[in-house]
């Protein structure tokens, strides 16, 4: 029972959402069903990517250790460091909520703030498979200018991002994501 | 496809894993689904209001938003509604194209397809939960910014 009560306590701003939607769909039949299904299409699409992507990053986990992951992509880990975080967001899957997860990881694994920053820009604007879509609606011209456009603005955002965050902001958010392990 | 490629590295990267250590892949296993665990309520409060969302601001209702809007206006509210939805990419370009076919200028579409991509207000609370507020924020509102200057640019660029 008291675990029951855990879960419903979790999840209840989830449920209380549903309650509500499913009392409009009483009223408004027709926004509301349309609601649930467009809902219901977008889990089937997250299902399809979500798994591997957090299966992937449990084997992250588990064989990447701090110090190599901090090498790489840490602080003063430099231009290769920025490349493998562009590259990681880039040849990503699925919305970009599903990068968060991910940031996290970085962030318990020591990656610099700039550098998850870079990558949590690149998973939402120059991701690959959206390129393609792209290219084929609007033309290569365009999705190239706007894919140069992108690179400079996350670049931009990263260093707003981490120019702004002062150092003990940083230890503060690193040790956030070491305890949530313990 | 790309999904597959996905699939693909996966399995690769659990066989290595299994055939290296059967411990250590368990114990991954068992970290993903804590992980997926962990932020399946979020998940599921999002993908209930990007449901509604997707409804009211339908690809019409969107077209008539900013369709045969020119000027700023047409890019400031292309840029809203970009902030609030959450379309998959594979949705809403074609739907770019549409909007261009329908009278739209480049600009109005890149603010929207830009800050469809970088702006995300209805995961903020889960991006808080990640990164804190100051990131956050920061993040969005200078992410939003950024798509109304490309939208600028792109105005000028693909005349």
């Amino acid at each position: 029972m008291k675990k029951f009560m855990q879960i419903v306590k979790r999840y209840r701003v989830f449920l209380i959402l549903l309650a509500a939607e499913l009392v409009m769909t009483a009223f408004l039949p027709q926004i509301g069903l349309a609601s649930l299904k467009a809902s219901g299409n977008n889990i089937l699409q997250m299902l399809q990517v979500l798994p591997a992507v957090f299966i992937l990053l449990g084997l992250l986990d588990v064989w990447v250790d701090r110090a190599t992951m901090m090498k790489y992509t840490g602080k003063g880990s430099g231009l290769r460091g920025f490349f493998i975080s562009l590259l990681l967001g880039s040849c990503a899957a699925g919305p970009l909520y599903a990068a968060f997860p991910v940031a996290a990881m970085m962030l318990k694994k020591g990656s610099s703030v700039f550098n998850v920053m870079i990558f949590i820009g690149a998973w939402s604007a120059t991701k690959i498979p959206p390129l393609t879509f792209e290219a084929a609606s609007l033309g290569v011209r365009y999705m190239l200018t706007r894919l140069a456009m992108s690179l400079v603005t996350l670049v931009l955002i990263a260093l707003i991002c981490d120019r702004a965050l002062k150092e003990e902001e940083k230890q503060k958010l690193y040790a956030l994501h070491q305890e949530e392990e313990a | 496809m790309f999904t597959y490629i996905l699939y693909g590295v996966m399995l690769l990267a659990l066989l290595i894993s299994f055939l290296k250590d059967k411990k250590k892949t368990k114990m991954a296993l068992k970290k993903a689904w804590k992980a997926f665990e962990n932020i399946l309520p979020q998940f599921l409060t999002v993908i209930l209001i990007v449901g509604f969302a997707l409804t009211v601001l339908s690809p019409e209702t969107i077209s008539k938003l900013v369709g045969n809007e020119s000027g700023l206006f047409g890019v400031l509210a292309a840029a809203v509604v970009g902030a609030i939805t959450m379309i998959p990419g594979f949705v809403a370009f074609p739907l770019a194209a549409a909007l261009l076919e329908s009278g739209a200028g480049y600009m109005q579409l890149t603010a929207l397809i830009s800050s469809l991509m970088m702006v995300g207000i209805v995961t903020i609370p889960m991006e808080i939960k990640t990164f804190g507020k100051k990131i956050t924020f920061l993040r969005n509102g200078a992410a939003f910014l950024c798509s109304i200057a490309m939208a600028l640019l792109m105005g000028v660029l693909m005349k």
